[in-house]
């Protein structure tokens, strides 16, 4: 069913009873031309443009519990394409033209709100280093505006100017970012795919990877074995523990980052801001609740769940850079795994194994890069090329040295 | 998390920074001929286990002992701590840790 | 109606004058002792807000923290609370609360035609609209829902209040002052173990002080106000009221929020608003008890229609009835005792309705609907009938309805477990794994009688004992009645016309959770998010296992087959400014001054935050209004004469031990072991990874002693990493690690007149010559008449120049001696501005061009990776793409038009070149104005620089739509021969 007003109209009408399913709920088959492993926001991408992009509809999306959640359903659903490395910039500038172009895509409203990102800079050096970034972001055809003070403070009067332990000197604006209703990238993704025949298997857990001749052939799951002539990993938090069924070691660690969101509020910040002299960032979301989120813990971790140490972190930030916050109640506090790489770069790569395709390591930054990494990731699987703007994202970059360290920190994997 | 110091007893995790997984001690020879493929491993793979981690915490607001805690990723159970130094010392002086 | 009109007796308050609140800027009074929600009831005032979808009237529905409805914006002005629950909150002289989510009046509120429109509003309706045209999301659609959703205002002013932290240490931690909390202190704090009793409300008794028990032959209220009393004589036990547990975490660890000030009228008193308590337990003991639930039938959310625990509450504990005729709707005994109660009271109760068949043994003489159920309501802004399945109508202002009673297991749930379903008792109790030491008892753990709650509490206790080897001799545990409260789960009255609410707040009825199973969204998971059940600010306190049940309906399933959703911290909203506390403003983070600021602060010096420090920008001297007239003056000067500058800052690092030399060969990329006492070296230290992580000079004090500097952002991770070399790599070296940075003062005199104005300063006999201590010295000697100093002959601003340290408590006096010394020279202390434009001009790299991206290839350093040793990083720079051909290099540029003005983060490309990533080659990493060669100079990396000598590049900053040319020269602009410094 194609999904409009005119369609909400008849359907209310007739009291919402014949609408129907958003998408099947097929058994596997026992041969598909791909299995994508992990039926979150990057996988159900990726389904979707080797669908639509590619004609390669024989597809299986294998989900462990239920589609959509993991960190595609846990985020602080912003999106931008501020960053500064050309491996970097033109993967992420790809993606927000896809988020521009999503809904009428995959008809569905994932409510992609182009509201804008401030990063606040409080020091020289810091304004130096978001010319440089900005300037990149224009050079790979972003959008990209500096403000100083007061440009800063007509778009956000009651951040602290005035009494602040690192006082906001500007700030680099993105005008085209903002954020998406990440549950209905999800949903709108899985509608899509299987709209064009994909099959979405929730509740299949792979416990392995079905080998032969040193090729990968399929997959053995709690739903039985499943072959197919391409695996493509998809699993995020669980990078590590999925590669290591293939007998395969990662520049991968998985970490906790928190997020937060706030009782519902009549709406008060129209973006997204990010401080800059602490471990905050801040929108408010459609529903009023002011979502929010910092740091990661810091060490490793799959519990998804966090420590006090880092709310508490969190919200001196946030009260450090406005503090008309603080009768706002926070509200829900949870915990997602990330797939932290060396570099704080993604990976989207063939493996050294035939036939078993990678994508993960994107820290915490996975969400705005949903229909990025899904088009780069079905181009490599149907082309067995990487995509133009992905090409840097190599498993072995480390060995060439060819790193893709956007904040210069090494290879330590908490300190991206 | 409580980190139980071996030699200051337990301290709040926030007094710690951490660094990775304990393997980080074991840095390959230099003159080995396959030095470099054992310095991008050392330095870039990790097993990342779901479960049971060994893993290094510096004690920056304290002794600044480096330490080796067992802790299960899944759960966060600390099962064990062990000063670096003296595990260090014992495997560089071939004995077995305990 | 007014004046108290609905307290039908004192309750448990006392009958003292009353005290004056405002709801909707209309005066009320109450008592001391009420709630909020107690007091509007007494006052009759039924409506109070309205829901966040369909705008529809909302009443009163709970007694306590679960509630979803009487929502309230508490206070004016900065001190504005919204969404605050009138529940909790406590009445107090000048209390002004109002009404929110309504445009006009509570009563007229006109965004209630989204209630005349809900069938086209139906759960996820946005997600398939609101598409075409695209452009009109964002200009159209979504700011009228951004306006229309949300529930209260935040002021958007700076939250005037203070708040606290503190940290508690106990052996047990028991969470509720209820039956089983109360009982479980008495017998531990007997023992003598030292306790933390913790209770959210303000009056500790939980349900002692809601019900008509006895216990011991007294009032549960007057038993409970006599344990409180004697708890609080018990030093080894410390009770906090007012204080929500609201989160459980890792080893012991939980949190707390005491409410200090939140009941007193704002200004009246100096203390904080809250204290955010971490609190270390050896072991715990949950004692939460339970919330009552309701059950889906049509239009079951209108005000006047409350759980039957709560209306009972009101009744008890405040003496307030919330109607003049009570009916109840069970599916449980438990219900039973709210018609009791109400009948005792003297108010009319019309009806009892059980879903059963069967009725409990209870004697009372109303109206009896057994197998009966409500299937609608009637009353637009208030209820005043509801009719039964079987056709009757029942007259009553207020319904009392009981669904059964779910244990608050949600502490036992924050490290993921998950709870278990109890048939017995409809309900999820704790599951098996709980956290760590934490034990539960009480109705929390399914004790639902007083009598077992009062015994599960003394027996959790002596358990505790026993495995402490704690042999106290104490009482036995206090005697109740064990009340029957047997329930049959029902759920939802089917074939209802009306719309059947689950969740209050997000307006989620049944019918949502049809249509989301039909669509698909059948995990719990899935069918939350799309309906919003559960999402509002009680969590789904009231809702979550009334939504469970009705989808576990629809899917025909069981409970436990359709599962649960994972109860997250907090318990109940944790105001922001309670968790930042007093980090915030200037107290942010702490601030450290080096030792000369409170001379440099009397001097004109502007201050500038690095990293943690501030610093002395540039010092502003009569007549100049602009900082740079005064960096020029302080550069000029300092190159014409003397300067003096405080780089205590830099990180300094005490090395010592028979390995110190060896050790540092390892840390360092280039060689130490060849220095000689006396000497300094130059020093670039690597990452593992084969990047540059930092630089500094190292000097030698003795064959066993060096003192390395360190940039002043890396003093702590170099310190760190250092100390992992140390213990982890190499733990048979002997050498040890000591942080001097504060240790001493240290001061750069920089300048052709720096060696006369030292000369002022250093005691005899020392030689400060340039043949007694040339280029790259240094010395332990004596300054101003015995103060011990270190000197150190080495150069930033490429001048002669020297750096002098004193322990730090001379640093004051040492910028005394300085200034008073220096005028015979007219030397100018110098800041952070002029010290940078001099080691731009001297083109020496600092944080710009170090910033973890750079190989010493990049910054012409390559050579100094020395081939003879091995060292951190040295493997791995060896990678192919860190010694490209290609690579960047630091290099100078200066505008081809000397008046223009350079910008740092421009990026270079050849003249013509289109302004595209393809045209990058790379970007000016520092800029300054030369007051010495009088134009604008930069730093960058570029491709091939060094081979670029005298090329032409486009300095591009699209950012500010400028492009400069400019020409590639050495970076050192400034005496390149380096003869200063070694004159």
């Amino acid at each position: 069913m194609r999904y409009s007003a005119f369609q909400i109209f008849k359907q209310g009408l007739t009291g919402n009873k014949h609408w129907p399913k958003t998408w099947r709920t097929p058994d596997p088959a026992q041969q598909y031309d791909v299995i994508i492993v992990g039926g979150g926001g990057h996988g159900l991408a990726t389904a979707h443009y080797l669908a639509k992009e590619h004609g390669i509809t024989n597809v299986a999306v294998l989900e462990k519990g239920w589609l959509g959640g993991g960190n595609i359903g846990r985020n602080t659903t912003i999106i931008r394409s501020n960053y500064l490395l050309p491996e970097n910039e033109p993967f992420y500038e790809l993606s927000m033209k896809l988020w521009e172009g999503l809904e009428q895509d995959i008809n569905y409203n994932a409510m992609v709100s182009q509201r804008g990102i401030i990063n606040l800079y409080h020091s020289d050096s810091q304004r130096d280093a978001y010319v440089r970034r900005g300037n990149a972001m224009l050079m790979a055809g972003a959008d990209a505006v500096l403000l100083d003070r007061e440009g800063v403070r007509a778009q956000y009067p009651f951040l602290d100017f005035d009494n602040a332990r690192f006082p906001i000197r500007g700030g680099l604006w993105q005008p085209r970012a903002g954020t998406v209703r990440h549950d209905a990238v999800a949903w709108g993704y899985a509608h899509a795919a299987d709209s064009r025949g994909v099959d979405i298997i929730q509740n299949c857990e792979v416990n392995g990877f079905i080998m032969e001749d040193g090729k990968c052939v399929g997959v053995n799951s709690t739903r039985g074995s499943i072959r197919a002539k391409k695996v493509a990993v998809c699993v995020a938090g669980s990078s590590g523990r999925v590669m290591s069924m293939a007998g395969l070691r990662l520049p991968i660690e998985s970490h906790v980052l928190q997020a937060f969101v706030s009782e519902g509020l009549k709406p008060v910040i129209p973006g997204v801001i990010t401080y800059g002299a602490g471990h905050f960032y801040i929108s408010q979301s459609d529903k009023g609740g002011l979502v929010f989120g910092g740091d990661i813990d810091g060490y490793n971790s799959y519990a998804q769940r966090g420590n006090l140490p880092t709310v508490e972190d969190v919200c001196e930030g946030g009260m450090a850079m406005m503090p008309v916050i603080g009768r706002a109640r926070l509200l829900r506090m949870w915990g997602g795994i990330m797939d932290m790489s060396m570099d704080g770069s993604p990976f989207i790569d063939h493996t050294s194994i035939p036939g078993l395709y990678f994508n993960g390591g994107w820290c915490y930054g996975g969400f705005k890069a949903t229909p990025a990494s899904g088009w780069c990731y079905a181009h490599l699987i149907a082309t067995e090329q990487p995509h133009e703007t992905a090409k840097g994202m190599r498993l072995d970059r480390f060995k060439s040295g060819a790193v893709m360290d956007e904040r210069g920190a090494g290879a330590q994997p908490n300190l991206h | 998390m409580l980190i139980n110091h071996p030699q200051l007893g337990p301290r709040d995790a926030a007094e710690f920074v951490y660094l990775g997984d304990a393997s980080l001690m074991h840095r390959p020879d230099a003159q080995s001929p396959t030095a470099a493929e054992e310095f991008h491993d050392y330095l870039h793979l990790r097993d990342n286990p779901a479960g049971v981690h060994r893993e290094l915490w510096y004690h920056e607001q304290g002794d600044r002992a480096w330490l080796i805690v067992t802790r299960n990723t899944l759960t966060h159970e600390i099962t064990n701590v062990q000063m670096a130094r003296d595990v260090a010392l014992a495997e560089q002086q071939g004995h077995v840790a305990s | 109606m007014n004046n108290e009109s609905m307290r039908v007796h004192d309750g448990l308050l006392p009958d003292a004058a009353p005290i004056s609140f405002i709801f909707n800027e209309r005066k009320y009074t109450a008592r001391v002792g009420d709630t909020l929600a107690s007091a509007l009831l007494a006052n009759g005032q039924k409506l109070v807000g309205r829901s966040f979808k369909y705008h529809r009237p909302r009443g009163i529905f709970s007694a306590g923290p679960e509630e979803p409805s009487a929502l309230v914006e508490l206070r004016t002005g900065a001190h504005r609370e919204p969404n605050t629950r009138a529940t909790v909150t406590e009445v107090f002289a000048g209390l002004e609360a109002s009404s929110q989510n309504h445009i006009g009046p509570l009563g007229f509120d006109v965004m209630a035609i989204n209630d005349a429109l809900s069938t086209f509003l139906s759960a996820g309706f946005y997600y398939k609209t609101f598409m075409w045209p695209k452009a009109f999301w964002e200009k159209l659609y979504e700011p009228i829902i951004r306006a229309a959703a949300g529930l209260g205002k935040l002021s958007v002013q700076e939250d005037p209040d203070t708040y606290e932290k503190g940290f508690l240490h106990t052996d047990l931690l028991i969470i509720g002052a209820g039956p089983a909390g109360l009982s479980a202190a008495l017998a531990a704090g007997r023992a003598g173990v030292k306790v933390l009793l913790v209770d959210e409300d303000f009056l500790p008794g939980g349900r002692l002080n809601l019900e008509r028990f006895d216990i011991d032959g007294q009032s549960s209220a007057q038993w409970a106000s006599n344990a409180m009393a004697e708890l609080t004589t018990l030093p080894n036990v410390r009770v906090l009221t007012r204080t929500t547990v609201y989160g459980v975490y890792d080893h012991g660890i939980y949190g707390a929020l005491e409410r200090v000030s939140d009941h007193l009228p704002t200004g009246s008193h100096d203390k904080p608003r809250q204290i955010l308590w971490r609190i270390y337990a050896k072991r715990s003991l949950l004692c939460s008890g339970a919330t009552e639930r309701s059950i889906a039938f049509g239009n079951n959310d209108r005000p006047g229609i409350m759980l039957a625990g709560a209306a009972r509450a009101y009744l008890n504990r405040f003496g307030v009835s919330p109607g003049k005729q009570i009916a109840v709707f069970t599916n449980n005994d438990d219900g039973w005792r709210t018609a009791v109660d109400f009948q005792a009271a003297g108010v009319e109760v019309t009806a009892v309705i059980d879903t059963r068949s069967i009725a409990p043994p209870v004697d009372i003489n109303v109206p009896v609907f057994m197998g009966n159920r409500v299937c609608d309501t009637a009353g637009r802004l208030a209820l005043h009938s509801v009719t039964l399945t079987s056709g009757e109508t029942i007259y009553c202002d207020c319904l009392a309805v009981s669904g059964g009673w779910s244990p608050n297991v949600h502490l036992t749930c924050h490290q993921r477990a998950r709870p278990i379903w109890d048939d017995t008792l409809a309900a999820f109790v704790p599951g098996t794994d709980l956290p760590a030491e934490m034990q539960v008892a009480g109705a929390v753990n399914g004790d639902m009688d007083l009598a077992s709650a009062l015994n599960a509490g003394h027996q959790s206790a002596l358990s505790i004992l026993k495995n402490t080897g704690n042999n106290a001799k104490i009482p036995p545990a206090p005697q109740a009645n064990a009340e029957s409260s047997r329930i049959t789960a029902f759920w939802q009255v089917p074939d209802c016309l009306g719309r059947a609410w689950i969740d209050l707040q997000n307006d989620v009825t049944t019918k949502d959770l049809q249509l989301s199973h039909r669509e698909g969204f059948r995990s719990v998971e899935h069918a939350k998010r799309y309906t919003t059940l559960g999402m509002a600010t009680d969590q789904g306190k009231t809702s979550n296992v009334l939504g469970l049940a009705v989808m576990a309906d629809i899917a025909g399933q069981t409970i436990p087959q359709t599962g649960t959703t994972i109860f997250r911290p907090p318990y109940t909203p944790i105001p922001i400014g309670a968790l930042a506390g007093r980090s915030r403003g200037k107290h942010f983070r702490p601030t450290r001054l080096p030792p000369s600021h409170n001379w440099a602060s009397t001097q004109g010096g502007s201050f500038v935050e690095v990293g943690a420090w501030l610093r002395a920008q540039w010092f502003t001297q009569a007549g100049e209004t602009h900082w740079r007239q005064s960096v020029d003056r302080e550069v000029l000067q300092t190159r014409k004469s003397v300067g003096y500058c405080d780089v205590t800052t830099l990180g300094k690092i005490d090395v010592q031990g028979r390995d110190a030399a060896q050790f540092l060969d390892k840390v360092y990329a280039n060689t130490f072991s060849t220095l000689k006492v006396g000497r300094v070296r130059y020093g670039l230290m690597l990452r593992e990874d084969g990047f540059v992580m930092d630089d500094g000079t190292t000097a030698r004090l003795a064959e066993h002693h060096f003192l390395m500097t360190t940039t002043t952002a890396n003093a702590v991770s170099v310190f760190r990493h250092m100390e992992f070399c140390r213990q982890c790599l190499w733990p048979t070296l002997d050498v040890h690690l000591v942080s001097a940075t504060e240790q001493w003062a240290q001061y750069a005199i920089a300048g052709p007149n720096s060696r006369r104005l030292l000369e002022a300063l250093v005691d005899e006999p020392f030689d400060i010559s340039n043949e007694g201590f040339p280029f790259m010295e240094c010395a332990t000697l004596t300054v101003c008449n015995g103060t011990p100093a270190r000197l150190f002959r080495i150069s930033f601003s490429g001048e002669l120049a020297f750096e002098l340290a004193v322990p730090a408590r001379y640093g004051h006096a040492l910028m005394d001696a300085l200034a008073e010394h220096g005028k015979a020279f007219d030397a100018v202390p110098y800041g952070l501005e002029a010290l940078g434009v001099m080691r731009i001009e001297k083109g020496h790299a600092a944080g710009n061009e170090l910033n973890g991206q750079t190989t010493a290839a990049n910054l012409g350093l390559g050579r100094m990776v020395s081939a003879a040793k091995d060292c951190i990083g040295k493997t791995l720079s060896t990678r192919p793409a860190l010694n490209t051909n290609d690579a960047n290099q630091l290099v100078g540029f200066i505008p081809v038009d000397s008046q223009q003005s350079l910008r740092a983060g421009a990026h270079f490309i050849d003249e013509g070149a289109p302004l595209t990533l393809a045209s990058d080659q790379g970007w000016m990493t520092s800029v300054a104005y030369s007051p010495s060669l009088q134009t604008s100079i930069g730093l960058g990396f570029i491709r091939h620089g060094q081979e670029r000598m005298g090329d032409q590049v486009l300095a591009s900053s699209p950012l500010h739509n400028e492009q400069i040319a400019v020409t590639i020269v050495s970076p050192h602009f400034v005496d390149p021969q380096g003869e200063r410094l070694r004159a």
